[in-house]
């Protein structure tokens, strides 16, 4: 990427150069002219401003890495607690940090959070950065941008792992673009080399394949992981830890974005949650039929969860579909019924400890990553373990 | 209101093949389709054109035959559409795709609101429409799975969060990106076609734009870099039941219980 370089001996009024910035990204700093990071390189200033501002391409091998230092964590709060995707991350970053012996960060944000920084120490921060303000108060973009810049700009982090919840894969690009570095969305391995390049894993092109990505020349380098993709480690007290509070000016967090309704959507008990999990597929030759299968969740205390094909069908809620375009799930087991195991799928669940798959054909991809592959017919399979379940049940 | 919509080209199976030196998708061959999720974002613009009036422009990038889904946009009523097509081009990743779409947009004229679809199929990671309203300097709301209503400065959408619904009121000019769902798409019209035939698609290249560095582009201007690809995991202790159904049930009846799923309600 180019940069813009200032020949501050041009600059016979550098007060007036302000203006021409529409981003406001050049300021004066102890009298001389700076360009920030909010720089969108629109240019403006090269046309209008008398040779004082230059473009010069960037043809190097990159930036000098040992600038930056120690993965950070962008810590996700909802409702006054924090999203355990951020311990999860925490424990990965621990993990990082010491195959390179560098520090681990947390960046908190939003309104009245102060108090959640204590626990994120005992999750693997060394140093958890606070930005408790009034206007973070609900995730709009500009202002959480705005803080996230003013931490990645003071600590230099050479890597930066967020949530891959609605408001991190919001956040993440932002951030990337806005210092023109690389993001691995989705992350579902993740290693760091001595040269702190991140190995980033993630499924692409629907999954048929498995990429290792590299941001070889650039920082930070930023990568999303789902909840649920790692594991959250022990809790352990971290008395070497500090909790840096700072604040940025109210005029640096404006908005064009005005709230104004919150509504708290009613709470359905989810199915990332549920240690046991039966997924239902194209299988099902009717909608009615599923009672089958949510019969059998409730006999094991799991949570009926189904293929994207049953979600467009209409035959199930969004909210249990499985795979990249809906949840991730680590349970403890598994069952899937009817399921042919497409990519994208098995991306969303090949994390459960134990996999069992039912379906007729003997060729079904399901078969390749399931633990116990069971061919044979669901509908005589599965009522029959019903029965046996109940039977069972009766005896004792 | 004048309206931008983000529109891609996209495989139309996940059977797809990938150049083993490069780690890019080879796109030559196989079946095409406009990404489903576009569709959503299109027919939120023509909603909004009906109730406000304005001109809906599509925006796309890829090689020449990505046209179709421009045509096809013309079909459901886009009134202008646009092809970034260049060699340079190729080989982009989040960064470089979003800085090519917003040298594309500025190309094209000033916009009130540009939209989004949730993701794509194919790339599968619904970033691009932030890194973009970055690049363009504007703010950006995703998830929305609602539209209230449009005045001369602002939208106001309501976003679906995890455990909120935001009804928020946007500056214009903004970005969205709106959730499947939020309208059910039209079909492309005969009529549309006939009338659209002759329209052009306007193709922009590399020396249309701005900042025609082609650094900046394609493979040259991602940052990231695949540096391998290799199969999915197969897992490890692996057992096959093929006997008779009955046989398989009672065997996975004594396989739940030994292992202490059954015992919780028990």
């Amino acid at each position: 990427m180019p940069s813009i370089i200032i020949h501050q001996e041009k600059a016979t009024d550098p007060q007036a150069l302000l203006s021409l910035c529409p981003f406001g990204a050049i300021e004066l700093v102890g009298g001389k002219l700076a360009i920030t990071s909010g720089c969108r390189m629109c240019r403006n200033c090269l046309k209008r401003g008398n040779g004082v501002f230059e473009l010069v391409e960037d043809q190097s091998a990159g930036v000098d890495k040992s600038a930056w230092r120690g993965l950070a964590v962008i810590a996700e709060v909802e409702e006054g607690t924090i999203h355990p995707v951020t311990f999860e991350l925490l424990g990965k970053a621990k993990e990082l940090a010491a195959k390179i012996s560098q520090p681990v960060y947390a960046l908190l944000l939003g309104t009245g959070v102060k108090k959640l920084a204590p626990v994120l120490t005992e999750y693997g921060a060394d140093e958890v950065h606070v930005y408790d303000q009034e206007e973070l108060r609900y995730f709009r973009i500009e202002p959480y941008t705005a803080a996230a810049e003013d931490f990645i700009s003071k600590v230099k982090p050479t890597a930066i792992l967020v949530g891959g919840t609605p408001a991190g894969r919001s956040l993440a690009p932002r951030l990337a673009a806005r210092f023109r570095t690389g993001l691995t969305a989705d992350c579902t391995k993740l290693d760091i080399s001595k040269t702190t390049d991140l190995d980033q894993i993630r499924p692409a092109y629907g999954g048929n394949i498995m990429a290792h990505i590299n941001t070889p020349r650039h920082r930070p380098q930023f990568a999303t992981v789902r909840y649920k993709i790692f594991s959250i480690p022990p809790k352990c007290p971290n008395p070497a830890a500090r909790i840096v509070n700072a604040t940025i000016p109210p005029e640096k967090l404006a908005s064009g974005l005005e709230i104004l309704q919150a509504e708290v959507k009613e709470r359905v008990r989810g199915i990332e949650d549920a240690e046991v999990i039966v997924a239902a597929g194209r299988g099902f030759r009717k909608p009615e039929d599923l009672a089958l299968l949510q019969e059998l969740a409730d006999l094991l205390d799991g949570r009926l969860a189904s293929t994207r094909a049953l979600v467009e069908a209409g035959w199930t809620d969004a909210r249990q579909q499985i795979g990249l375009s809906g949840r991730t799930v680590k349970p403890k087991l598994i069952i899937t019924c009817g399921v042919s195991g497409a990519i994208q799928f098995v991306a969303g669940m090949n994390g459960a400890e134990k996999i069992i798959a039912i379906n007729t054909d003997p060729e079904a991809p399901i078969f390749n990553i399931a633990h116990i592959g069971i061919i044979g017919d669901l509908y005589k399979i599965v009522p029959e373990l019903i029965a046996s379940i109940k039977q069972s049940r009766k005896e004792d | 209101m004048r309206i931008t919509v983000c529109i891609k080209q996209v495989p139309g199976t996940s059977q797809v093949e990938i150049d083993p030196e490069t780690g890019v998708l080879k796109r030559d061959g196989v079946e095409s389709k406009m990404n489903p999720f576009d569709l959503y974002a299109l027919e939120t613009a023509l909603r909004l054109k009906q109730q406000y009036g304005g001109e809906i422009t599509v925006i796309s990038m890829g090689p020449p035959q990505a046209q179709a889904v421009i045509r096809e946009a013309y079909m459901m009523g886009a009134d202008r559409g646009f092809l970034l097509s260049d060699r340079q081009f190729g080989g982009a990743d989040v960064l470089a795709t979003s800085y090519t779409l917003s040298q594309g947009i500025r190309a094209t004229g000033p916009f009130d609101l540009l939209i989004c679809g949730k993701q794509t199929t194919d790339g599968d990671t619904a970033q691009v429409g932030a890194e973009l309203a970055e690049f363009l300097g504007i703010p950006h709301v995703t998830n929305v799975c609602q539209i209230h209503g449009a005045d001369a400065t602002s939208l106001t959408v309501t976003q679906d969060m995890p455990l909120h619904r935001l009804t928020a009121r946007i500056a214009l000019p903004c970005l969205i990106t709106v959730e499947k769902g939020i309208f059910e798409p039209r079909l492309p019209s005969y009529k549309l076609m006939t009338a659209t035939a002759d329209r052009p698609v306007s193709i922009i290249t590399l020396a249309d734009l701005a900042d025609n560095n082609p650094l900046h582009y394609g493979l040259n201007g991602s940052p990231t870099q695949v540096k391998r690809i290799f199969p999915p995991d197969k897992s490890d202790s692996q057992e096959r039941w093929d006997g008779p159904e009955a046989e398989s049930a009672d065997r996975l009846f004594h396989f739940l219980d030994d292992h202490k799923f059954l015992q919780k309600l028990g």
